[in-house]
């Protein structure tokens, strides 16, 4: 119901949301949680195991029980807290985990067969037949039980991640947070506050007593106006810190736009921030006694209820009991009172307390069991040997407060306990930089946490060198914490911990009956803590019963670890514009545009989009365009682009000697002007790459890499230079960005590469040779190699002129008869070549396999050649590269089936090599494939099985060389 | 003479500055590009080289070295890209990469909030000043950033990147600007 008078929401702005359906009027500042008490809605949720009915237990992000989904399909978010969600007009609204509705719920029918349904029972029911735990038993069990459901649809990708840098990040804002924020910010000192709620202040929102003659609300007004007008500030609302990380990194999630209708701005935002200091001001949690039926909606924290009734101006009933241990109970009945709300008992577990109020009081006393089902109806209380049943819709309790210790353990600090106020707080700087202030240090009293806030903002100007300049206290409360230990009264009936998932105290006391004794083996066994709010509010007070299990002291037993996040983290948030394309960046060719224009289909590799083939009109599939595009190099003349190749500069004295060291072949003796082939190791002896190098000049050679290799060859390098060879006088850099370049291949190359240099005779050039020339005055480099077979060259021209240099080359190609090839020809040529790329240099293949080990200098050290001579990368038990054709009726060769002799079974074990690249060859009319093979080279005219289990396909194969084409090269050499 | 005719590397990309919000995007041309990086102990002798031809000197690792419309950029240790005047010094190693980077200038009063959408930089003005230079990353790519002015940052990728920087500079801009309305 809503109380007249109270709460800081505006009455002027009526807002209409849906909850299943029921429209409910609230006024904005509300939450949903709010929204639903004053509409009397007392059942919010349904429990995640025995589908108990629940109720709000909370007024924060601690909330167990009110669990909601906003939005539908795409949009649906689950499990948000009915407690933090704002409302806005229009808000759609569901409960969860029931059916068909929340107060005639199917599922309830679990809580029925509870005596069975104990911790570790799955484990020791469904354990046979052995299969059925994966396929029948673990899905029924997980659709019985559950909270909310994925909509099943992709999400949209509406959120956003941000970098922050400040001197103090101080998280929370209430006393000591603002206190610690405000000082530090006078001195001078970068400062983020950050804080989960909507509003700034923390309790002093939620409590009536004055600071400084002023309201808690007032008083956080003004100490924010002049926060917020210093430029060395940034406020934070809406943005919890989920985690605390090395170097002063925090991981933060801000609720940027969820609080309003859906628009254009990002749901979420996923902040990084690192600080130099940081102070932990997140409060504290109150906790909950382990009762029996302390799980019935009306049963709520103390504190929530006086932020229900104090700050939005609801009350879940027209009167209330209030149980404690500590004088929170007095504070509690005493706002209810002014509120009008009637106060039916206080119950005080201290035997010595008093009361100044005129209400009934039972001093000692204790709450056995509740009555009520969708709601609370009565308590049975015991006042010495009294027992007796007082009739109420709600019950307040409160058995102590918990320091949000979260954030300090997140790097192993673990959190200490505190006889006097029984209660962990974290340890002395339990994050290098954090220090710890206010209730989340263990001082539950306004004036306390004022100066501690105060204390710790000092230490951070201090500590980042600045000087201090100390805000004035206000008065404020300063009552001394004085409480007794109330963990759980035994009865009959279930006494719950973990409301979220369920967890009760025969649940602890079984797993320590059954040896699960220590806090990490409890946790596990009952799934205490490990539901998504992780325990918040019960995980002390489970340790608490553990520990009278098991005889220990509360200290002794210690926590669970405490792990990021502090609340859940949506997967968008943190992933946030990383969907589809923005997964990795496009890289983009020079003649990218203009091999689109020509309808080229783009495939990926690696960063980088290349054409795969250019289809002309009329031609159905990839294969016609493909077999054209191969005969059109071996007759005419082809162009490609090859500006995905890495280009690597090797300067200076010694960049020859160094070569030597990084290829197998000699590289020092090579002649300006002249390319040769080369290879390059791995320090383990296998291949990382292949490419070119040609000298342009004494001390300036430039390196071809493949594409997929290039960023791991320029690692290498320089791990060499700067590593391995540090005395070596040389320097490199990566030229690929610099240089488009194109391959032009086939008979009539030469006459096309003629034709568009300004000095035709510059064409004229030997096998492997390469000259510097110009075209239309652009200065541009000639190679005379070829990855086809054919007459070759690569033309490399600065990539600004790229595309234009396609488009020439392209009209000159045309009049020759040829065009543009694709990577699918370029394949092709490749394969008929038995020419390698990374299929081949897989990773695992030595130069020995791929039958290069002549490339292995003898004369020199290179990197790789001591272990390329283990014993077992040589000789013939190893699969080396063999070329294979299809004999026999099935034609079909595929990548990646596996090779077996002709009349063995097509196993694991009688498994003799694979095939690693295949093509259709139009130039010889036959399917051709290149495969490993053991002992290969010694095998050929051998005929093998081919079996492709996954796809289902099998060919007689005909062992051969690599090569299957102009084996002598004469075409290339022209 | 027939030519051929040049792109810029954010030619289709951004054909024209974008404005959201209160930030703009532009290419920047950066005219001649030379890589600049001297052979041990040659620091010293390549900086006089350099103030000769250009009349700057070689700068340390995080800093651009100006004069008029030319300017050595620190991209990594031992490294520098000199932009605006064409210099090969004895004692280094030089290599052209006029066409090599493709350069966004980033304005206006919320560039500070875009960028740090992207990078993990520090860019309080106490640690990333006018005409500091790093290297970083900006969303999944390396990049090479530079405050020119107050609140302008020129931010140097990959040329075959240009598409991507775009892409995530405008996205961030427009999340910017739309937060300024709520």
């Amino acid at each position: 119901m809503r109380l007249e008078g109270r709460g800081q929401i505006d009455r002027d702005h009526p807002v209409r949301f849906t909850f299943d359906g029921r429209v409910i009027d609230a006024f904005r500042g509300d939450t949903v949680a709010s929204a639903l008490m004053a509409n009397d809605i007392r059942v919010v949720g349904r429990s995640f195991k025995y589908h108990r009915p629940r109720g709000l237990y909370s007024a924060g992000s601690d909330e167990p029980n009110a669990l909601v989904t906003t939005g539908r399909g795409r949009d649906a978010l689950p499990n948000v807290r009915a407690t933090m969600q704002e409302v806005w007009e229009g808000l759609d609204v569901t409960s969860q985990n029931r059916w068909p509705s929340l107060t005639r719920d199917v599922g309830a029918i679990n809580d029925l067969f509870s005596p069975f349904l104990a911790a570790g029972f799955y484990y020791k029911t469904f354990m046979w037949p052995r299969a059925f735990w994966e396929r029948v038993y673990e899905p029924l069990i997980r659709r019985a039980a559950g909270l909310g459901r994925l909509s099943g649809e992709a999400a949209r990708d509406a959120s956003e991640k941000a970098f922050a840098h400040c001197d103090v990040l101080v998280i929370g804002s209430g006393p000591a947070g603002l206190m610690a924020a405000l000082t530090a910010a006078r001195a001078g000192a970068d400062v983020i506050l950050a804080e989960e709620d909507s509003h700034m202040g923390g309790r002093l929102l939620s409590e009536t007593d004055t600071i400084g003659g002023l309201s808690g609300p007032q008083w956080v007004g003004s100490v924010l106006n002049e926060l917020t007008a210093l430029p060395n500030v940034r406020v934070m609302e809406r943005t919890t810190v989920t985690g605390a990380y090395d170097q002063g990194t925090y991981g933060a999630l801000e609720r940027v736009s969820l609080h309003r209708p859906p628009g254009r701005a990002p749901r979420e935002c996923f902040w990084r921030i690192a600080a130099t200091r940081t102070i932990l001001a997140a409060g504290a949690l109150e906790r909950g006694v382990a009762f029996p039926g302390n799980d019935r909606p009306g049963v709520m924290l103390a504190s929530a209820l006086r932020t229900y009734v104090n700050r939005w101006g609801v009350a879940p009933g027209q009167s209330a009991v209030v149980w404690g241990n500590t004088d929170t109970a007095h504070r509690t009945a005493r706002d209810l009172a002014s509120a009008g709300i009637h106060v039916a008992a206080v119950i005080d577990a201290r035997a010595d307390a008093t009361t100044t109020g005129d209400w009934p009081f039972y001093p000692g006393g204790e709450v056995l069991s509740t009555q009520g089902r969708l709601g609370l109806k009565g308590l049975q209380v015991r006042h010495g040997r009294r027992e007796f049943t007082v009739w109420t819709d709600c019950l307040a309790v409160s058995g102590g407060w918990n320091p949000s210790v979260h954030l300090a353990s997140h790097i192993g600090s673990r959190p200490v306990w505190r006889d006097d106020i029984q209660a962990f707080v974290a340890g002395p700087e339990p994050v290098p930089g954090m220090d710890v202030a206010g209730a989340a240090n263990g001082i539950f009293d306004t004036a306390g946490c004022l100066a501690d806030g105060l204390r710790a903002g000092n230490v951070a100007v201090q500590a980042i060198g600045l000087e201090t300049h100390s805000p004035d206290l206000p008065d404020a409360e300063a009552t001394p914490y004085a409480i007794t230990p109330l963990w759980e009264v035994e009865g009959k009936g279930r006494a719950w911990l973990d409301l979220q998932n369920d967890v009760t105290t025969k649940d602890v006391r079984l797993a320590a009956q059954e040896n699960f004794r220590s806090p990490e083996h409890m946790k596990r066994y009952t799934t205490q803590g490990m539901s998504p709010d992780q325990g918040k509010g019960s995980n002390v007070t489970a340790l608490a019963v553990l520990a009278a299990a098991t005889g220990a002291t509360v200290a002794a037993t210690g926590t669970t670890t405490y792990r990021p996040p502090f609340v859940p983290v949506t997967i968008s948030a943190m992933g946030a514009g990383a969907k589809g394309k923005g997964f990795a960046p496009e890289r983009f060719t020079p003649a990218h545009a203009a091999a689109v224009e020509l309808g080229a289909p783009m495939i990926e590799a690696g960063l980088w989009y290349r054409p795969s083939f250019f289809p002309l009109s009329g031609e159905r599939v990839w294969r016609e365009s493909c077999d054209r595009e191969v005969r059109m190099v071996r007759e005419s003349v082809g162009v490609t682009e090859v500006s995905t190749l890495g280009k690597i500069e090797v300067m200076g004295p010694d960049a020859g000697t160094f070569l030597d060291v990084v290829y197998t072949n000699t590289m020092s003796s090579l002649a300006v002007g002249k390319v040769r082939y080369g290879l390059m190791l791995r320090e383990d002896g296998h291949v990382m790459d292949d490419g070119t190098v040609a000298r342009l000049s004494e001390d300036r050679f430039v390196l071809t890499t493949t594409t997929a290799a290039a960023a791991e060859v320029m690692r290498h390098l320089d791990f060499v230079a700067q590593g391995l060879r540090p005395g070596l006088n040389l320097r490199t850099v990566s030229v690929t960005e610099q240089w488009a370049q194109f391959a032009v291949a086939g008979p009539r190359s030469e006459a096309l590469v003629r034709s568009i240099l300004d000095d035709p005779a510059a064409g004229v050039l030997p096998f492997m040779g390469c000259t510097e020339a110009s075209i239309s005055g652009t200065g541009v480099r000639v190679f005379r190699i070829s990855f086809s077979g054919e007459k070759g060259y690569e033309i490399a021209i600065p990539s600004d002129r790229g595309e234009a240099l396609w488009r020439l080359l392209l009209a000159h190609a045309r009049m020759l008869g040829g065009g543009p090839y694709g990577l699918e020809a370029l394949n092709v040529l490749r394969i008929e070549k038995g020419f390698l790329t990374h299929a081949e240099m897989n990773g695992r293949s030595t130069a020995f396999d791929l039958g290069l080990q002549g490339m292995m200098s003898a004369k020199k050290d290179f990197i790789g050649k001591a272990l390329a001579a283990r014993p077992g990368l040589l000789g013939e038990t190893r699969e080396q590269l063999v070329g294979l054709r299809p004999v026999g009726a099935a034609r079909m060769l595929t990548a990646g089936a596996y090779l077996f002799g002709e009349g063995a079974a097509a196993t694991r074990e009688a498994q003799q090599g694979f095939t690693t690249s295949v093509a259709w060859s139009p130039t010889l009319d036959t399917f051709l494939g290149l495969a490993f093979l053991v002992n290969g080279r010694a095998r050929h005219g051998e005929r093998l099985r081919m079996v492709d289990h996954m796809r289902n396909v099998e060919a007689l194969v005909e062992v051969g060389p690599p090569c299957a084409f102009d084996p002598d090269g004469g075409r290339m050499r022209g | 003479m027939a030519e051929l005719i040049a792109r810029t590397p954010a030619h289709a990309d951004l054909p024209q500055p974008v404005e959201i919000g209160r930030t703009r995007i532009a290419e920047v041309v950066l005219g001649p590009v030379t890589w600049i990086a001297p052979f041990d102990g040659q620091e010293k002798a390549v900086t006089a080289a350099l103030r000769a031809a250009a009349g700057v000197a070689f700068p340390k690792p995080g800093q651009v070295t100006r004069k008029g419309s030319v300017r050595a950029l620190s991209v990594g240790p031992g490294q520098a890209l000199l932009i605006g005047a064409t210099v090969t010094p004895d004692g280094a190693a030089t290599t052209d990469q006029s066409a090599a980077w493709c350069a966004l200038s980033l304005s206006g009063e919320d560039a500070c909030a875009v960028l740090a959408r992207l990078t993990p930089l520090d860019l309080r003005p106490s640690a990333f000043a006018l005409h500091r230079t790093a290297r970083t990353m900006v969303g999944h790519m390396t990049a090479s950033l530079t405050r020119t002015s107050e609140n302008t940052y020129e931010i140097i990728v990959f040329r075959s990147m240009a598409h991507t920087l775009v892409h995530d500079l405008t996205r961030a801009m427009r999340h910017v600007a739309v937060r300024a309305a709520l």
